[in-house]
């Protein structure tokens, strides 16, 4: 198994600059998500690690050895790819061996590889069929198996799941997190499903516009976004974002204005900010939850929490808990997650309260202003 | 609707006829003189040219011609002439041309494009306007009369075509495939060979068939380059059956037919690899 350390890497084709001075490093037996949307350059910096794409400048290690220059094959690495990418001409037992031919391993010992590596997948009785007598899960895991025989230092893993469905997408999931744990192996994964990365990752890298925006557990990335882009990218429906001033501003919390005359105190690190400085409150949806009836008055006096009264636009019910568009009389849109079964029909008019300790703080240039220590929160 | 649909039905069907009759027409049109020359060699040379449009009878029936070819040694000798050059030239062909392809698709390197450029010129102009200056060049390099000499004539004259389609194929090989390959530690020699090629079978069958039939069939460069009788070409050789006062129809006509069969013998195993490559793309 090996570590991976990148420093100030950095690509460019021609004068335009896709990844931007890359610093990171991936912990023996670890599995690192990168994530992003298309077009962050998550993809092109998993191929330079690869070794199918020369590094503009900076330094990658493996194993404490600069690898820039050296072909893939030399790296020690393997490569899942989106699309399986299987030699579509070879049985299955031709397309996870053919690596291993390669290399000289006598047809024997790749036998015996190839048949265990089956086995762990449960692919052993589909050795002998060709690429495309097989489904999309299948094809899948012969592309996992074909890198497993390899026995590489490091997997790399190119959304090696947005090829199947949903259902499959979830079981392929598990069994790759099964994978992770018995190999014990260092991994680095590429996709754009926040779900992938959450459920997946020891650690994830959320990357934008060729920058790391921040890299930590999963929690910490939930819990503690460094900036607007990784609290909106993390989470599922999107943080609700709501524009307010600050009005105090201390270390010890901040005190913000809301709307006029909703004034709450948020549990962050306001040394950043000033008075009067325009911030926007991130409040995740679950933190958002339903409070009936007619919105109350609030008080002046800045109430231990927030809220928001107004219409609501869209009801999903997703069973374990309903999805609550609620529209504000100041054109705001809110989403709350609330418990299935909660009373509420679409035209209702209703109220939506938040806790102050869950509210998220970013300044007018999208950095997060440092969450206070909060109940049932792990730091990365 | 029920009428309708009818119609719509009996248009269909009127289609169809109208396409079927054309073809079919056409067909009928490319093969009447091949059933002309292979009827006719089958007949006497009185038969020839009392009915030269009437099938075989008794009276008419020949194997004269067959008789004289194949007792012929010189004949044969052509046979294995036109084989060697046909034979040798596309396997040079396809094998120079799916790997001047695949350089061209896949490495981006200086002079790339002019590169491509040039091949494509040889398609536009024919390589006969040239002949003057091959032949010179030939006898410079002390080439004529060999059949190296139709060798690198031919193979000049294919590799522009069969690049061109070669690399429209390699161009649609999934670069993801050729990444796992590398990533698989396999050199580009083995990629080409082993992961790139086997996927354009079709394509190379293709190439082949357009390349062969032409290299079999010409006359030009056979006379001009090679038409000592030790070089002659079976195409270039059924002339020694046509005289200045009397042509031995019998034996034009046998050699002829019997000169078509290697090239249909080949167009079948090619096409075999066509069809396979098209019901392989269907099930995936």
């Amino acid at each position: 198994m090996a570590q991976v350390e990148l420093s100030n890497v950095s690509k460019s084709y021609g004068n335009s600059r896709v990844l931007h001075d890359i610093d990171l490093r991936v912990a023996d037996g670890e599995l690192v998500v990168l994530v992003g949307p298309s077009g962050c350059g998550k993809s092109t910096l998993l191929r330079m690690i690869c070794g199918l794409e020369p590094i503009t400048a900076g330094e990658l290690r493996i194993d404490g050895v600069v690898v820039n220059d050296l072909p893939p094959a030399q790296r020690g690495i393997a490569m899942v790819f989106q699309s399986y990418a299987l030699y579509p001409h070879m049985t299955v037992r031709g397309n996870m061996a053919f690596g291993l031919k390669i290399h000289g391993a006598g047809k024997a010992d790749r036998n015996v590889r190839v048949l265990a590596a089956a086995k762990a997948l449960h692919i052993d009785h589909l050795l002998d069929r060709r690429p495309r007598e097989l489904s999309g899960g299948q094809r899948q895991r012969v592309a996992i198996g074909r890198a497993i025989v390899r026995q590489p230092k490091l997997f790399l893993f190119d959304e090696p799941l947005s090829n199947l469905d949903a259902a499959l997408r979830v079981k392929t999931r598990i069994e790759l997190a099964r994978l992770h744990r018995e190999l014990a192996a260092t991994m680095v994964y590429v996709t754009h499903d926040q779900v992938e990365a959450m459920t997946l990752g020891d650690r994830i890298v959320v990357m934008h516009e060729g920058r790391i925006q921040q890299a930590g557990s999963p929690l910490a990335l939930y819990e503690h976004p460094a900036n607007r882009f990784v609290a909106s990218f993390i989470g599922s429906p999107t943080i609700n974002l709501v524009p307010s001033t600050a009005l105090a501003c201390s270390a010890a919390g901040v005190r913000l204005e809301v709307h006029a005359g909703c004034v709450v105190d948020a549990a962050v690190d306001g040394s950043t900010l000033q008075p009067g400085a325009p911030v926007e409150i991130g409040i995740r949806p679950e933190h958002l939850a339903f409070d009936g009836g007619e919105p109350a008055p609030v008080s002046a006096e800045g109430p231990p929490c927030l809220r928001f009264g107004g219409e609501v636009s869209l009801v999903e019910q997703l069973g374990e808990s309903h999805l609550i568009y609620l529209r504000c009389a100041d054109g705001l849109e809110l989403v709350s997650r609330a418990p299935g079964h909660t009373p509420v029909r679409i035209g209702d008019r209703i109220g939506l309260v938040a806790q102050a300790s869950r509210l998220h703080v970013f300044d007018a240039a999208g950095v997060a202003c440092r969450r206070l220590s909060t109940a049932g929160t792990q730091t990365a | 609707m029920n009428a309708h649909a009818s119609l719509r039905r009996a248009g269909a069907l009127g289609r169809t006829t109208l396409v079927h009759l054309t073809l079919g027409g056409y067909c009928l049109l490319v093969l009447a003189p091949i059933l002309l020359v292979l009827l006719n060699s089958f007949k006497t040379r009185q038969g020839i040219f009392d009915d030269p449009l009437g099938w075989p009878a008794k009276a008419t029936l020949s194997l004269a011609g067959y008789g004289k070819v194949l007792g012929d040694a010189a004949v044969g000798h052509m046979f294995v002439n036109s084989a060697i050059v046909t034979g040798v030239s596309l396997a040079a062909i396809l094998l120079l041309g799916a790997m001047a392809a695949w350089a061209l698709t896949e490495y981006g390197f200086f002079g790339n494009r002019v590169l491509a450029l040039f091949l494509a010129f040889g398609i536009m102009v024919p390589i006969r306007l040239g002949s003057v200056a091959i032949l010179q060049e030939m006898v410079a390099l002390n080439l004529v009369n060999t059949l190296t000499a139709l060798m690198l004539v031919y193979i000049a004259q294919g590799l522009p075509l069969a690049v061109m389609i070669l690399s429209e194929f390699i161009a649609q090989v999934p670069q993801e495939l050729k990444d796992a390959a590398r990533c698989d530690g396999v050199g580009e020699y083995r990629i080409f060979f082993q992961v790139v090629l086997p996927l354009i079978r079709p394509a190379v069958a293709t190439v082949a068939v357009f390349t062969m039939v032409p290299i079999w069939n010409d006359l030009w460069f056979p006379l001009i380059l090679a038409p000592s009788e030790e070089t002659q070409t079976i195409t270039l050789g059924v002339q020694q059956f046509v005289g200045q006062f009397a042509t031995d129809w019998n034996a034009v006509l046998a050699a002829l037919s019997l000169a078509v069969l290697p090239i249909l013998v080949l167009y079948a195993v090619f096409s075999r690899q066509l069809i396979r490559g098209i019901t392989a793309g269907a099930v995936k």
